[in-house]
């Protein structure tokens, strides 16, 4: 672990700059961290990243927290506070303003319009993101039956999702799934 | 209740913080199910529609979109104070949770346990994010059919069926469907 000053602007300058262009949440953002952590800056193998990955899937919270992971990796708590905020800070400003406008504008036609177009675009990008995911993670029968269960029971009888992963840890565990 | 019922609730700062962090401690494989039955089947701050229309903003704003969202609804609640502690529930506990779990991964390196209970854990993770879909097209859903639904569909089979590239498919479908909208409401 390096801890000087320098890694951490890198750290920050790629953070930042990255989430910029991290439309549709974190997931789409996932494939240039690998690029950034493994392939350009080496400060990881392939196995160390699918770890660390896999670590911040089993940790609750947004998918966004796997920086946090890296920062750490890389330079600490000090690395993990710095990978964070630069990849939260910037475009919370951003949001922060541009909720103000939102709502300052809250009868326009601008805005209606608007609200009336974006709405179906982000429909149709959670319904091919559940498709994505739903692909990935059915790789077996077992899986695929996993995934059912946990949606029509989401879904239709309003279970708490928390006894399913509970569940679903311990299949795992078992290695049934 | 003592008060007269509100036709809708207004969160204190302190519910606010505390909805916030139950999304983020519960959130197990992402959070939209949770922020959506925070916000509307349980607290009832937002109705499945502005659900939808909050989330669809903070799905085009540049960064994580829950992490937007809490920025964008406590911002409403309570300005820049409300803005932060949505934040601060929203990702201080998984920041103190990740940072331990790193910590311990750099001293023992091992997963191999961890890697198994994630297998298990993505297919309900995925799961949920099929049950959470569902919920919120049925606003759409329940229209007349009409633009928005082949506007959705289209991006739907674009992006998770022909995997063109995100940034193509929506440098088509924005402007089309901002034009229809303005057409259909001219």
């Amino acid at each position: 672990m390096n801890h000087n000053p320098d890694i951490l602007l890198t750290l920050a300058g790629n953070f930042a700059l990255m989430s910029l262009f991290a439309m549709g949440g974190a997931n789409a953002a996932f494939p240039e961290m690998y690029r950034l952590a493994v392939d350009v800056m080496h400060w990881m193998t392939d196995r160390q990243f699918a770890d660390l990955y896999a670590l911040a899937q089993v940790t609750p919270g947004p998918n966004v927290i796997v920086v946090t992971l890296i920062g750490y990796h890389v330079a600490g708590l000090a690395g993990a506070l710095v990978a964070t905020i630069a990849m939260c800070g910037p475009t919370c400003v951003f949001a922060f303003f541009v909720g103000q406008v939102w709502d300052r504008f809250k009868e326009a036609r601008w805005r209606l319009i608007i609200q009336a177009a974006l709405v179906p675009v982000s429909l149709g990008l959670l319904g091919a993101s559940t498709l994505v995911i739903a692909r990935v993670a059915g790789h077996s029968w077992q899986a695929v039956t996993l995934m059912a269960v946990t949606a029509a029971f989401t879904y239709w009888l309003r279970v708490n999702p928390l006894w399913i992963f509970t569940v679903a840890a311990l299949l795992g565990l078992a290695g049934a799934v | 209740m003592p008060d007269i019922a509100p036709v809708r609730p207004t969160p204190t700062l302190f519910q606010l913080l505390v909805a916030f962090t139950m999304i983020a401690i519960f959130g197990f494989g992402g959070v939209l199910y949770w922020s959506r039955r925070m916000m509307v089947d349980e607290r009832k701050w937002m109705t499945g529609e502005e659900f939808n229309e909050a989330y669809a903003l903070c799905n085009f704003l540049p960064g994580p979109n829950i992490v937007n969202f809490a920025v964008v609804f406590g911002r409403q609640i309570g300005g820049t104070i409300g803005a932060f502690l949505a934040l601060l529930g929203l990702l201080g506990p998984p920041f103190a949770l990740v940072t331990f779990f790193g910590f311990l991964y750099a001293h023992y390196g091992d997963i191999a346990v961890l890697q198994r209970m994630f297998v298990g854990v993505a297919a309900a993770a995925a799961g949920l994010t099929i049950s959470t879909s569902l919920k919120m097209w049925q606003p759409l859903l329940r229209e007349r059919v009409g633009v928005p639904h082949v506007i959705a569909l289209a991006t739907l089979a674009g992006v998770g069926v022909m995997r063109w590239p995100i940034y193509w498919v929506l440098g088509v479908m924005l402007p089309l469907s901002i034009a229809l909208a303005w057409w259909v409401r001219r």
